[in-house]
């Protein structure tokens, strides 16, 4: 596509129409998908709990976020008297660009990524600890307790658990021998007794697979680690002073950002645009269906935890992340690269 | 912390049952009301929105003795009255301010002709204070609307009183 638009526009304005085009086609889908995903987010916490959730709009309410976006877009914009107003603004714009531009990496498809970069894995997480910034500087800019203290709670606890994180993704990134995406979803063909495609069904890394699962949630502010938005003592943490669409862009980041971690967990773990097995006829599906099952059955399990666990207090959730996790994944660490040595993994390989 | 607790612990042995239960419950039938299109038994001494009866003659049975408007402990009630053309005592006014009305149902208690009464509606929010006001064309246009549910349920309770 980019060859087309150069032949037609030239050299560097086709590059860049081709580009713009691309990052439209990754973009307007992934919040489509979000828009559903509050949804099933709902409707799956009701089911849980016996209730029906949004149910009147449209066929089984499936219309509901759109009906909700389009009520904060006609609500006012409120800024508190005290408010910093450029950082208040920004703090917003800073989650959901960041959420947005993770995106670019993810392969939806065998060669289907915008920005094949080398080191795609440490992109995304670069770009999900930049994260942090949007929701301490609204904080900070708000000028008011509630969404200072969540601020406060949710830089320490996202600064914690990307640390459990990193080292998981480490553990993969040993199997894999690559930080680009493409090559760690490759590298999960038939990896497991040649017809299991996925790092979830191998032993050594599936304790792996849960911590990067429940760090996930930690990071992505989601039960049972809310603690930065605890409505019963926060009211709504760093959301509390945000109203129409400076909140919807704050609840659209938080969603594309779980969206993410679901993206991620499915590409590091469940074989990305892979079958789950090496079998022939289920290569006739398209791989993005293959990640789009997967994204969605990973984010059914973020809304089966929200509606099963209760809130962490803080001391637990740093006593886990610092005194649980850390040591775990970096004794797993050690195991992993251990036993790849040990078993000729890298005989031939470009270690 | 003995071994069996902290295996159990990293196991997540609890995590895991507690996720199966709410799974299990995912599929169990819901237990609410499907409201605007469902919706749940009400007792015939119900008390909700209020209306004026007629006989089944078309006279108004209000016979403005203001037994209402004293007996009403929130002072909702404002009656005016006259005598009309044919000498028979009829109301010229007859207030409810719903927004005061507490739906404690003296006022259909006090009433010996059974004019006003509170029906089985309780859906009748507005959009401004001021629909609230009711007047009298309202709620004889209460009374014709819902006559049918108000006459069933007073004699489904007549026998109690």
């Amino acid at each position: 596509m980019t060859a087309f638009f150069q032949g037609w526009l030239g050299e560097g304005f086709g590059w860049f129409v081709a580009h713009i085009i691309l990052i439209l086609l990754i973009a307007l889908p992934v919040m489509l998908i979000m828009a559903l995903s509050t949804w099933m987010d709902r409707k799956v916490w009701a089911a849980m709990q016996m209730r029906r959730g949004p149910n009147v709009v449209g066929p089984v309410g499936i219309l509901q976020p759109f009906a909700d976006g389009l009520k904060l877009f006609l609500k006012e914009t409120i800024v508190p008297s005290g408010a910093s107003k450029g950082v208040f603004f920004i703090a917003p714009m800073i989650t959901f660009v960041l959420a947005l531009v993770a995106w670019s990496v993810i392969p939806f498809d065998a060669g289907w990524v915008l920005a094949d970069i080398n080191v795609g894995l440490l992109f995304i997480f670069a770009v999900s600890s930049l994260g942090v910034y949007g929701i301490v500087m609204s904080g900070w800019a708000s000028n008011s307790k509630y969404p200072f203290l969540g601020g406060l709670r949710s830089a320490a606890q996202m600064v914690s658990y990307e640390v459990s994180i990193g080292l998981v993704i480490i553990t993969v990134v040993l199997y894999a021998s690559s930080f680009n995406l493409t090559d760690i979803v490759e590298s999960q063909r038939g990896n497991m007794f040649g017809f299991l495609n996925g790092h979830i069904f191998n032993p050594l890394l599936f304790p792996m697979a849960i911590v990067f699962l429940i760090s996930a949630l930690a990071e992505t502010n989601r039960p049972p680690f809310d603690l930065p938005e605890a409505e019963a003592e926060l009211v709504a943490g760093y959301q509390v002073e945000y109203s129409s669409m400076t909140f919807a862009l704050f609840f659209l980041g938080e969603y594309m950002n779980i969206l993410l971690m679901c993206a991620l967990a499915s590409i590091l773990f469940l074989g990305g645009y892979l079958p789950p097995f090496d079998w022939e006829p289920l290569y006739m599906v398209p791989g993005i269906v293959w990640l789009f099952l997967k994204i969605i059955f990973m984010f059914f399990i973020f809304a089966w935890v929200k509606a099963t666990v209760p809130r962490y207090r803080y001391d637990q959730l740093m006593r886990l992340g610092w005194k649980i996790f850390l040591p775990l994944s970096l004794f797993w660490v050690a195991l992993v690269s251990g036993w790849l040595v040990f078993s000729g993994h890298y005989s031939g390989g470009p270690a | 912390m003995s071994l069996m607790q902290a295996a159990k612990s990293m196991l997540l042995l609890e995590f895991i049952r507690g996720h199966l239960l709410t799974f299990r419950y995912m599929f169990r039938p819901k237990s609410t009301l499907n409201y605007p299109y469902e919706k749940g038994p009400i007792s015939p001494r119900f008390r909700g929105e209020h209306a004026l009866r007629r006989y089944p003659n078309g006279e108004e049975r209000c016979i403005a003795c203001k037994l209402c408007e004293a007996v009403c402990p929130a002072l909702a009630i404002t009656i005016e009255a006259e005598p009309r053309a044919d000498g028979s005592r009829r109301t010229t006014r007859y207030d409810i301010d719903m927004t005061k009305c507490i739906y404690c149902g003296l006022c259909q208690e006090a009433c010996p002709v059974d004019a006003i009464v509170e029906g089985p509606n309780f859906e009748f929010a507005t959009e401004s204070r001021e629909e609230l006001m009711y007047d009298k064309d309202k709620l004889l246009a209460n009374g014709e609307r819902w006559e049918r549910a108000i006459a069933a349920n007073l004699a489904a309770d007549a026998p109690y009183r």
